[in-house]
């Protein structure tokens, strides 16, 4: 499936839910998606599509927590990358872990790093700092004047 | 419900070289269930390189993984000239790939070596080091370094391969592949390595696709993926080379795909080496302005698989954010599928054979409070909270139910 196509068809299925597509070239897309989406486009990305999970990359911004999940087309060298905005004062977001446990650390490294929540996540404990860190410490988070 | 025990690899061993825990959980010498625990070496490195600058952040990466000390470097420079949309020259894509390779070559080597030591086989462990040797010699002849090489920089590299030491290069390659017959040979007619490895800690197609898996882990299940073949970068769409790989998933499938890489590295250094004879002398840079504001994804093929480097820039000189995802993350968090209802000898041989590197699994911050400023940790702290983690470790393990 090449990128277009890719674009296409989330554009058919999440209509208004897709607030954003940026093309820097056939290899990088991003596409920002609602929240909530989440579960529905991870599951048509892995399942029909057959995107594999290669990590996601959460960030704290202005705008609030920031997630990219991205997803790579090993077939045509494409990283997709699913892109959210969490709400900074209670971050959280459907955990993708139950679909495939590819996700299942980094949402446990992103829940103790940033303090995101992962909603129905299988296993959410600390997955770096068992028992050694501050407790509703989250090192990656930073403050915005 | 019967009485498990607990037989513990680590933190500290003396089989592996890195801090981890594995706790195996045994009914008589089956491991029922096991368990990982990390987080003794962190050193902050995804933070720490929100404080460097560009040109700074490549030895740091490089610090990243000792055995594959390139492939970080590669994956970021591959991220921010994505950023800056940089094309580098031909001559500096040349010897990119060949530090690549070379890399590739001795870790490969380093990992036969060490699966032959697991087993219990320490003949391969000699022989696979001994010539693991003149790469190294070789990298110190091109880069001046046995490991770390600081060879890239942002736009191409920092020094060039000059075209006399080609024929030197020629020569060890050339002996290190007859070396690498030998061990192959031996290693792959083994009748004791077969019966260690031979459908022990099988990894399904399906497995390393629900826990995305990468590199020789992946390929050893059937699963063709290779990020120099599938989003080329450097050298690699110039040269010809296959990827490797087998179907039956064990121990000894990843150690044939590794071996046979072997061959396939070499060949594409070889190669490499002509088109840096025909390309005439010249430039391994570009010049680089700034780096603008946007993102960007570099990936590389490490010897133990994908590294994904994503790099957020806010247009000043260093990342505003760096995530960092070695290959070994995803690898590692396979052994659930592969240890679980083996023997107790067997689960070392299929932990060890993702080629884990856990060093580049933790990468962690140091953490500040948010209203003092002050670090929550100092150090006669940290040195009293690890012997306390040590006795609290003594006392579980001990009192285990």
């Amino acid at each position: 499936m090449d990128t277009d196509l890719v674009i296409e068809k989330l554009r058919e299925s999440f209509e208004t839910g897709i607030t954003e597509v940026i093309t820097k070239n056939p290899k990088r897309v991003t596409v920002s998606i609602r929240p909530d989406l989440i579960l529905k486009v991870g599951e048509y990305l892995y399942k029909t599509a057959g995107f594999r999970f290669i990590i996601a990359s959460a960030l704290h911004t202005k705008r609030g927590f920031e997630i990219h999940y991205h997803f790579s087309m090993d077939k045509t060298g494409l990283v997709l990358s699913i892109h959210v905005v969490l709400d900074n004062e209670n971050p959280q977001i459907e955990s993708l872990s139950n679909m495939f446990n590819a996700s299942n650390w980094i949402e446990r490294e992103m829940h103790e790093l940033f303090g995101i929540n992962f909603l129905n996540h299988p296993n959410q404990e600390k997955l770096i700092s068992e028992g050694n860190w501050a407790e509703g410490v989250y090192p990656y988070r930073k403050e915005f004047k | 419900m019967s009485r498990k025990t607990l037989i513990p690899i680590g933190p500290y061993h003396p089989l592996q070289e890195e801090p981890e825990l594995f706790k195996l959980f045994c009914d008589g010498e089956i491991v029922k269930d096991i368990k990982w625990e990390t987080g003794y070496n962190h050193r902050g490195i995804e933070k720490l390189s929100e404080s460097k600058t560009y040109d700074q952040v490549f030895f740091l990466v490089e610090r990243i993984c000792g055995i594959c000390s390139t492939s970080h470097p590669f994956a970021f420079a591959n991220a921010v000239e994505e950023i800056a949309g940089i094309e580098i020259t031909d001559r500096a894509k040349y010897i990119r790939s060949i530090i690549g390779e070379l890399e590739r070559l001795h870790s490969h080597l380093l990992w036969v070596g060490l699966a032959g030591h697991f087993l219990g086989y320490n003949t391969v462990f000699m022989w696979a080091w001994k010539y693991r040797e003149p790469v190294l010699d070789l990298f110190e002849m091109i880069t001046g370094n046995r490991n770390s090489y600081a060879m890239f920089k942002v736009g191409g590299v920092r020094r060039d391969i000059e075209n006399d030491k080609i024929p030197v290069i020629r020569k060890i390659l050339s002996d290190v592949k007859k070396k690498a017959d030998l061990l192959t040979g031996a290693v792959m007619d083994d009748p004791v390595i077969h019966a260690r490895t031979r459908g022990v800690g099988i990894l399904t197609k399906q497995d390393v696709i629900d826990y995305g898996a990468v590199g020789p882990t992946a390929r050893a299940s059937g699963l063709a993926i290779d990020i120099r073949r599938d989003d080329p970068y450097a050298a690699y769409p110039l040269v010809n080379w296959k990827v490797i790989t087998a179907e039956t998933g064990d121990v000894f499938a990843k150690a044939e795909v590794r071996l046979l890489e072997i061959y396939e590295s070499i060949s594409i250094i070889e190669q490499c080496l002509d088109g840096l004879e025909k390309v005439k002398d010249g430039d391994v840079n570009v010049k680089v302005k700034e780096i603008p504001e946007g993102s960007g994804s570099g990936r590389a093929e490490a010897p133990r698989g994908e590294v994904f480097h994503f790099v957020v820039s806010d247009g000043s000189n260093s990342p505003a954010r760096h995530k960092i995802r070695a290959p070994s993350y995803v690898n590692i968090a396979t052994f659930k599928k592969s240890c679980i209802g083996q023997t107790i000898a067997d689960a070392t041989i299929s932990l060890a054979a993702v080629d884990p590197c856990y060093c580049c699994t933790e990468r962690m911050a140091v953490a500040y409070d948010l209203n003092s400023g002050e670090r929550i940790m100092n150090a006669s702290e940290l040195i009293s909270l690890s012997a306390r983690m040590s006795n609290e470790l003594k006392k579980n393990l001990i009192r285990q139910k």
